[in-house]
Order: C-alpha cells, then structure tokens, then sequence
C-alpha cells in the first residue's frame, strides 16, 4: 500500500536546482531509508514531506506529493495539520529547554489532544514508553530534557515526535550524533515503531539502512539513481553507481 | 619646557626602534638573529623611553610639594595654621610669576626669590638627571642588541607591563571616583542626620541658604530629605518601562521572528538611529511637543494637567529607551538555535507559538538582562527629566503632576553658584553615591537573574 507517492519533485534553492525529477512511492508502515552521499539531496527531499523547506526564504518546489491522495505541495494546504501527521526526528537531538514532561507534551497541547490532566500524563507515558525512555526518565519527569545524554535526548524526541500519534515519522540522519550503543537503541525502536507508523529515514550509514529499512532509495547529486527493495538495493543493484557506492568504491 | 623634553624622549625613542632594526640587519649577516629585526628596534625604544618618562612623571608628581616645603621651612617658627601656610605659599607662587597685586612685604619678596631660584635648579637638575638616564639606559640597552641577546622575552614582559598599567589606570580611576563620592557624602552626613536623608519627605535644600555663618540645623533637618526624588526618580523610570518594554520586546519579536531579510537590514539599523539622538534632543521633544500635546489632552478630558508632567518625560524616556530592548532582544532570540524552531515547526506549531513557548523562554535570561540594562539607563537619565518634568521635587504618584528625580537634583544644585563644604552642595555627592548603589544593586539583580536562568536552560 502506498502511503506517499512523490512524482516529478523538483527543489530549487534560489537558482540553483538540489531535486531532479525525483519520484518516489513509500509503502505504508514500512521502513524507507535514503542513502547518498552529503550534499545528494535526501535531505532536501525528506523535509519537503512535512513542509519544512517552507522555512528557507528562497527555496522552491515543483512536482507533486501526494499523501493519501492529498496534495502536499499546495499552496492550501494546512501546513499545521500535516506536521501533526507527519512528524520529523533531527540530526542533532533538539529538544526544548523545557522539562522532559513539557517536551512531550508540547505537541498534545499545541493542538489540543489531551482534554484532562490525566488523559495528558497518559499520553506521555505512552509516547515514552514507546520512545522506550519512560524507565530511564519516569522518576524525573520535571527535569530539564537538555540535561539528558546524547542518546536519551534523541529518544525524547522520538518521544514528543510520536506523541501526537503520527501516521508518518521522517528522520533525517537521527543517529550520526550518537554513539554505538545509543544508535542500536534506536534501530531497535525504530523496528518497533514500523508497526504503527510509516517511517522514512535519512542516513550515511549503509549498514544502518540495510539493517532497518525494507525499501532503499540511492541518492545522487540531486536524483534518485535507484528505488527498490532494500535486499535487491544491497545485493544486486541494477545501476553501476550504486554498486559502487554501495561498495564504498566512490562516496 | 616639559613639552619639549617629553617631545623629545619620544622623538628618541623613534629613533632608536629605527637604530635597532637597522643594528638587527647588520648583526644578521654575521649571527642568526633571536628574533625578528622589529623586536631589536621594539627593545631600544622600550628602553630609550621608559626609564626617562618614568622618573619624568615621578619628578613632575614630587617636585611641587618639595619646593612646597622648601619655602615654607622659613614660616615654621610663627605659628601659623595650615589654611594660613597656603595661603601664603599661594602668594609667594603669584608673586613669581607676576600676578601678585597686594602688599608686597620684605619676607614675601624673599620667599618668592627663593622660589624662582629653587624651580630654576629643579628644572636644570631634571634635565640633567633624564638625560642622564637616557644616556645609561640606551647604552645598556645597546651593548644587549650588540651582544645579540634574546630579544622577544623581554619585549613582551615589557608589553605585558604597559598593558597591566593601563588597566590598573581604568581600575584606580573608578575607585578614587567612588572615593571623592563617599567623602563628600560623608561630610554631607556630619551635617545632615542619614536618617532625615533617607526617611525625609521634604527636599528644599535652597531653604538652607544663609549669607553668613552657619544655617540653622532646624531647618537642616527639613530640606534634604531624599524619598521625593527616590520616588520621583522610580516614577519616572516605570512610566519610560511601560512604554519601553511592550513596544520594544513586540518590535523585537518581529525582527528577529517576523521580519524578513530586506525587512530587518533597514528597519534594525533605522531603530537603533533612536540610540543615537542626544538625550537634549529628546528633551526639548519632551518639553516643547509632548508635554503641551498631554496637557491639552488632559484639559480637553477636564482634567488638570501642568505643563511639565511626570508623563510627558516618562513617556519620552520610554522612547528613547525602545532601541536598548528591542536591538538587544533581537539579538539574543536570533541566537536561539535554528534547530530549536525546526522541532517546534516540525510539531506543528505555529510561528506565535514557537516563539511563545520555545524562543521567549530560551531567551529570557538575555531578554531580563536588557530590561535591567534599560532600567538602569533610565534611572540614571537627566536631560529629559530636566527639561520636561520640572525641577521641584513634589511628592506625588500622579503622572500629570511634575516631580523630580536625583539627577535633575543633582543638576540643579551643580549649576550656578556653589561653595564647596556647604551642605547644599555636597548633598549632590549623597544623590550621587545613592544614586550609583542603587543602579549597582540593578545591575547585580540583574547578573543573579541572567545567572539562574542560564543554569536552567543549558
């Protein structure tokens, strides 16, 4: 089942053109990881999902994301109620410098989930105990969430990420600051977290795509070389430049 | 004379950093060098320079109180007092230099003959003694370059001295300021009691005015007491933060939020232009076209307003004050991390409440320490209050009324005639120093604020 089908995407920034052409079906609740080298335009391409491009003053897209049959890059859409839908883990763990609880609960409250105190509670339990942080936290709940480790902090954002229960989670790059332990912990969540969400995932580390995605997308200087199963991606490529990426001849 | 000494030592010092550098490329050809030719250069003018000014500005410190003494030597078996003993030094200095026009008595004329002669020897015997130095020191300093001696340590124990002055200056300055402050507040405290400062709910100090002798300590009592211009002083600086903290956080909201890249390139610099008016330019604002505007307002609502309010100045002030809190808010939620509104964006929420609940917060610490600043700024404003909101220190919590505030006071009993060792006078040093605790005590709010919330949010 296709959850979002990108067909033709283009992306300017100012004059100079970082998307070519990219299109792209991403099943549902699956894992989809991207690979490329730095500066191919997976980035790009996964922050065009839930709109953040709108951030940059001078970036521009062309083509058409369609999620569910709704049309993403349009001018009507309701940016706000896609982020609530589409939710976004960073590079680098940014959480706010607000209490681990007001971390999670930041999403609920903006769009008025929680009715009660005790709904509200409940929901961050869940979303901690999914982010599979609650036993580390649960006693101080009304610390600051900066004061956590590296790995802790990815987590909770995991956390206030999945909080407003998303149908899509985008990840770009959500391991590349932590250390071994801290990204196994978060493949191992992101295997859990497949079975409710579609996930797509950015990442320089092809061991990390092969080891948790079922679709693999190759990236190169702003097109999609390849889309396929993650297997076929790894073992049998059909395009000679992602045989030597995947190799490590070039990258 | 001085002039031309001190020319000269520099001049000589100049030219010895040439001499080095040249004496640094001739050892060159035969040596390999211990540092750059320049440090050659640096350490001859160093020590051409150095040495001379040094016992220069000792000598220029030391020479008047010992010729001083000289003189006086001659006074010492009649009896005199120590006022009588300046004032005869005095006379004996006008008589030397020809501006004396009273009675020149016999012991007089000698004394100051004795002067002239004794500043003649001191200044031949100064530059005698600087030139010798200069000739000891630049040639010991010559034979070092000569035996090609390590250069660059003592060049820069040399700077580090020069800078350690320096900074010693600015520090001595400071205090011996807030000394000349304390003593004169000190001797304003013998006359006046500090509780009737402090407490006092009345400020006439011009009452205490008395032609000759000593002003009626009754009436001491009652004409320095400090709560009107304390209170006028808090007034005045609420209504400016009542104008100055809503507009300015808002604009800085938007500059740093809102605005777009060609927005805030003119805008910022077009607020920041408010800093740099004179404050005189704001309180002939004040006086001329605000404070007419309020009363006319005031009379059209059937009200009574003065011609010079608390409001009028307040509200200028306010004005003035925009810029400090919206340049510098700006500032500081520019610098909240980009990621940081990312996560907030990426949630869903929306730019008010990014900035609301994640930007604002983060950037308090820095946000509260503008507020501080701009309070400070505006306790210690004088012009406007000057000019737009009177000079008489009434006791009173309504904004069309005119008050007073300690620095308008402080001009009003600095201008014109003044005798020092008169109360009126020195109480401007008891406004000062109280004036400076209280804006040191903001400024240390302030830094415990900044401080706790930085702790919390890093």
């Amino acid at each position: 089942m296709s959850k979002i089908k990108a067909e033709n995407v283009n992306v300017y920034y100012g004059s100079k053109q970082a998307l070519f052409d990219v299109s792209i079906d991403i099943a549902e609740k699956e894992v989809t990881a991207l690979i490329g080298p730095s500066g191919c335009g997976k980035s790009t391409f996964l922050r065009c999902l839930n709109r953040m491009n709108d951030v940059i003053e001078i970036c521009r897209v062309e083509g058409s994301i369609k999620m569910d049959n709704l049309e993403l890059n349009s001018r009507k859409l309701d940016v706000v109620r896609l982020r609530e839908n589409v939710g976004m883990v960073f590079q680098k763990p940014n959480p706010f410098p607000k209490t681990i609880y007001e971390n999670v609960a930041y999403g609920p409250t903006i769009h008025g989930i929680a009715q009660s105190k005790e709904e509200m509670d409940q929901i961050v339990e869940t979303s901690l105990k999914k982010a599979a942080l609650w036993n580390e936290v649960k006693d101080r709940l009304d610390e600051i969430g900066t004061g956590l480790s590296g790995g802790q902090q990815q987590r909770l954002c995991i956390a206030r990420a999945i909080s407003v229960s998303p149908e899509v989670i985008l990840m770009d790059e959500p391991c590349s600051a932590l250390d071994p332990i801290a990204t196994a912990q978060i493949e191992e969540l992101i295997d859990d977290l497949k079975k409710e969400v579609t996930i797509v995932i950015v990442t320089h580390s092809m061991s990390q795509a092969a080891r948790v995605s079922q679709k693999t997308g190759f990236f190169h200087l702003g097109k999609l070389i390849e889309f396929g199963s993650t297997d076929k991606i790894f073992k049998n490529p059909d395009n000679q430049q992602t045989q030597d990426y995947i190799t490590g001849r070039f990258g | 004379m001085n002039l031309i000494l001190v020319t000269f030592i520099i001049l000589l010092a100049f030219t010895s950093y040439y001499f080095g550098r040249k004496k640094a490329l001739v050892i060159q050809s035969s040596q390999r060098l211990t540092a750059l030719p320049k440090f050659y250069g640096y350490y001859l003018a160093a020590w051409c320079a150095a040495p001379a000014l040094i016992i220069f500005a000792l000598w220029s410190v030391f020479e008047p109180s010992i010729v001083k003494t000289f003189i006086l030597q001659d006074y010492t078996d009649q009896n005199l007092t120590k006022n009588e003993l300046q004032l005869i030094y005095t006379k004996v200095k006008a008589l030397a230099a020809g501006t004396y026009t009273g009675n020149i008595t016999n012991f007089l004329d000698e004394s100051a003959n004795k002067y002239i002669q004794l500043k003649g020897i001191a200044n031949s015997a100064k530059v005698a003694i600087i030139l010798a130095i200069l000739i000891f020191s630049l040639s010991f300093a010559y034979r070092s370059v000569q035996k090609n001696d390590r250069m660059r340590e003592p060049v820069e124990i040399f700077l580090k001295w020069v800078l350690f002055v320096a900074s010693l200056g600015a520090v001595l300055v400071t205090i011996g300021i807030v000394f000349s402050l304390l003593f004169e507040a000190i001797r304003f405290f013998q006359a006046v009691k500090i509780f009737d400062f402090i407490f006092g709910t009345h400020w006439y100090p011009a009452k205490t005015f008395v032609r000759d002798g000593q002003p009626d300590p009754e009436l001491m009592k009652d004409a320095f007491g400090a709560v009107p211009l304390f209170a006028g002083t808090f007034f005045i600086a609420f209504i400016a933060m009542c104008v100055a903290i809503p507009i300015g956080l808002l604009s800085g909201i938007y500059l740093s939020e809102y605005a777009g890249r060609g927005v805030r390139k003119y805008a910022k610099p077009i607020i920041e232009i408010l800093a740099g008016i004179p404050t005189v330019v704001y309180g002939f604002f004040a006086a001329l076209t605000v404070g007419p505007f309020v009363k006319e307002i005031g009379n059209a609502m059937g009200l009574e307003v003065s011609a010079e309010s608390a409001l009028a100045a307040g509200a200028v002030m306010g004005v003035m004050i925009i810029p400090f809190i919206s340049s510098l808010s700006d500032d500081v939620m520019t610098a909240v991390p980009q990621n940081l509104r990312d996560g907030s964006y990426a949630m869903g929420a929306t730019k008010s409440e990014t900035v609301k609940k994640v930007i604002f917060p983060a950037a308090l610490p820095g946000i509260v320490g503008s507020i501080l600043l701009a309070v400070s700024r505006a306790v210690g404003e004088t012009m406007i209050v000057v000019m737009a909101s009177g000079l008489a220190a009434n006791l009173t919590m309504n904004p069309l009324e005119s008050t007073s505030t300690i620095t308008a006071q402080i001009v009003v009993i600095l201008i014109g005639d003044q005798q020092f060792g008169d109360p009126k006078t020195q109480s401007a040093f008891a406004l000062g120093i109280s004036l400076f605790i209280v804006t040191l005590f903001l400024n240390v709010i302030a830094l415990s604020v900044v401080k706790k919330y930085r702790e919390k949010y890093e």
